[in-house]
């Protein structure tokens, strides 16, 4: 459970923009009539894209009324899972995996990186907004590891060196290139793949 | 060594095109009406026979699970329900299908729904792939606009519906019940079973949940007989798997091979073997974090398949291997895993909720030996009190990596104990 609070400042009212409403409406149409709440968890990530990256009570409210459910039902979901987030978060969530696979590839040393290049401990943000720094749990990544999360991408085979560029070219306004940052393509053994070095007689066909 | 003709991801680095254009060129959409055109019973016997075991680590048999769905079509519909919450440490094997391969899973979730008698399928994809979301939203697209999906799929007359539903950050979610609880909008908690999913799952409908690598090897299967299938990794274990081999290796991969290839094997020739040599390794989790780890020794020799690592108190799991070499606390690792199950903890069941904490709080007072003999075996019981006494497995997942360390590595944490206790801290006290 996220175990968060919803303790910050609350604006008075949320609409979704004509653009996320028509977006809300296609969510709510993958699911059998009668069945609308099924769009709860897609219309709070619309809200909360829409609303700087966090979810205020307003937005809950405004979502428990479209999809017809007791507001109550909407605040649980959206305490539940940890990507609501229930306070103002940076314009750059930089969420670095702590977990096992990641902490035996120097996990540690990135959270290091991070807090001295940021000036932050984790789960602090920054004064002018454009940093939040957190630890996060297993992001799926692995065999990349160690990672971290910023914003929808994944930095991954990451070391403090490029830990710091990545974070310096966020602070220039530049978006720098996701994925593997030692020069992999994806999850292939670096060096290059030990398989599938003869598709051309018909493999998987 | 799996052969690369044999491979049925062959392109699961991405390192060619992954449209439908080139995934057809691979080999995917092909032959699929025919196949359909076989009939019900015969791709859920086929499967059966292939004895394909699901891949998303409990390792029941996928055609079984197909055939329990009602034969007979009623008011209800039915439902494919793909768990892609890939979020088990260690395991990354979903995602490379999901980014990669993504035509091979839409063609599986079309013969495995048409199999079952249903017509939607739902792909639970955890929120934080939200690239791999993207990619797998295009592949769908591509197959709605060129008629492999949708009203008249592949031409054979019948109607599929593949839609996507982002998870947000719940690790308890990729248990099938708590997985249909949050698709339905609520909270991620696992259901009481009975009744199982394919009597009352999602709606209140037959629904049957697969993992997505279960999925995506379906068409191959079909394809290409369910005795090529059965031909390959050992009998009960048979098939390709894919393996993500992380930790303290030289070159942590993704790597598709035959079930029960030998783990030294899997590690040296793919994964460039141990940092520092096979004789600095301390220890493997073999199959993502809920599986007890495993000394040396046994690494030696074990193959990676479900009744091997059984039979060494592990589990095959996820296939995810985390290797860790002779410089790994390996009692702060097991914590740093009991922290993690904290964490994920639905909050429903006592001995879950509160147990977790209680264990996680012990692991770390054992990293530092803060604590006495008699305590380790406390630990150990109270493990036993979790195991197996809540609805779904997160209490057993919490409790086997600390048994798995008891079991393998009772002298270090009774070294650090003594250690302790002669060291000044306690002096001083």
């Amino acid at each position: 459970m996220s175990g968060q609070t919803n303790t910050t400042f609350q604006p008075d009212d949320f609409a979704f923009t004509a653009e996320n409403a028509e977006a809300a409406q296609g969510e709510i149409a993958k699911y059998p009539e009668g069945w609308q709440e099924s769009a709860v968890m897609p219309l709070l990530d619309l809200a909360q894209r829409q609303h700087d990256g966090w979810l205020p009570r307003a937005a809950m409210d405004t979502v428990a009324g479209m999809l017809g459910m007791a507001p109550i039902r909407v605040y649980e979901v959206a305490t539940f899972y940890t990507m609501y987030n229930l306070e103002p978060v940076g314009k750059n969530h930089v969420q670095v995996c702590t977990n096992l696979p990641c902490w035996l590839r120097g996990s540690d040393a990135i959270v290091g990186a991070c807090k001295k290049n940021l000036g932050l401990e984790m789960g602090e943000t920054s004064e002018d907004g454009q940093f939040t720094l957190s630890s996060a749990e297993c992001l799926g990544a692995c065999a990349n590891a160690p990672m971290m999360q910023i914003g929808d991408d994944y930095y991954e085979d990451l070391d403090t060196e490029s830990t710091q560029t990545i974070l310096e070219a966020l602070k220039a306004g530049q978006t720098p290139k996701p994925g593997s940052q030692s020069g992999r393509h994806t999850s292939e053994p670096a060096g290059g793949p030990t398989t599938l070095k003869d598709l051309k007689n018909g493999a998987g066909k | 060594m799996l052969d690369d003709k044999d491979r049925i991801f062959t392109n699961i680095y991405g390192l060619e095109d992954t449209s439908l254009k080139a995934a057809k060129k691979r080999g995917d959409w092909s032959r699929t009406k025919s196949i359909m055109a076989k009939g019900r019973e015969k791709i859920i016997e086929e499967i059966k026979e292939s004895e394909l075991r699901g891949r998303g680590g409990a390792g029941f048999g996928t055609g079984m699970k197909w055939s329990f769905m009602p034969k007979e079509a009623s008011e209800r519909p039915h439902y494919l329900v793909i768990n892609a919450d890939e979020g088990e440490p260690g395991t990354c094997k979903d995602r490379e299908i999901l980014r990669n391969e993504p035509h091979k899973l839409i063609e599986g979730a079309l013969l495995a729904s048409f199999a079952m008698g249903a017509n939607t399928a739902y792909c639970y994809v955890r929120g934080e792939f939200f690239r791999e979301t993207e990619a797998l939203q295009r592949a769908v697209d591509e197959a709605y606009a060129a008629g492999m999906i949708g009203d008249d799929a592949c031409k054979s007359g019948y109607r599929f519906d593949f839609y996507i539903h982002r998870g947000m950050g719940a690790y308890i979610c990729g248990e099938e019940s708590a997985l249909i609880e949050s698709l339905e909008g609520k909270k991620g908690q696992p259901r009481m079973k009975p009744p199982f999913p394919a009597n009352c799952g999602l709606y209140g409908c037959p629904t049957t949940v697969n993992n997505v690598e279960s999925i995506a090897v379906a068409p191959a299967i079909l394809k290409r007989g369910a005795a090529w299938f059965a031909g390959l990794g050992k009998p009960n274990n048979t098939g390709t798997k894919l393996f993500n081999i992380s930790g303290h290796v030289n070159n942590p991969c993704t790597v598709e091979e035959e079930m029960g290839v030998p783990l030294k094997d899997l590690i040296e020739k793919h994964a460039g073997g141990v940092r520092g040599g096979w004789e600095n390794l301390l220890a493997v989790i073999p199959g993502g974090s809920s599986v007890p780890v495993v000394p040396r020794d046994i690494c030696d020799t074990v193959t990676m398949d479900f009744d091997a690592l059984s039979a060494v108190k592990s589990g095959l799991g996820t296939g995810a291997v985390i290797v860790m070499d002779k410089s790994t606390d390996i009692v702060a690792a097991i914590a740093r895993l009991s922290s993690f199950y904290m964490h994920e903890s639905c909050g429903q069941c006592t001995p879950c909720r509160e147990g977790t904490g209680w264990m996680s709080r012990m692991m770390q007072r054992m990293v530092q030996g803060n604590t006495s003999v008699e305590e380790i075996d406390l630990l150990e019981e109270v493990t036993r009190q979790v195991e197996g006494h809540t609805i779904c497995a997160l209490g057993d997942a919490a409790a086997w990596p600390i048994q798995g360390l008891i079991r393998h590595f009772r002298p270090e944490l009774e070294q650090r104990i003594a250690d302790y206790q002669s060291s000044d801290k306690t002096a001083a006290a």
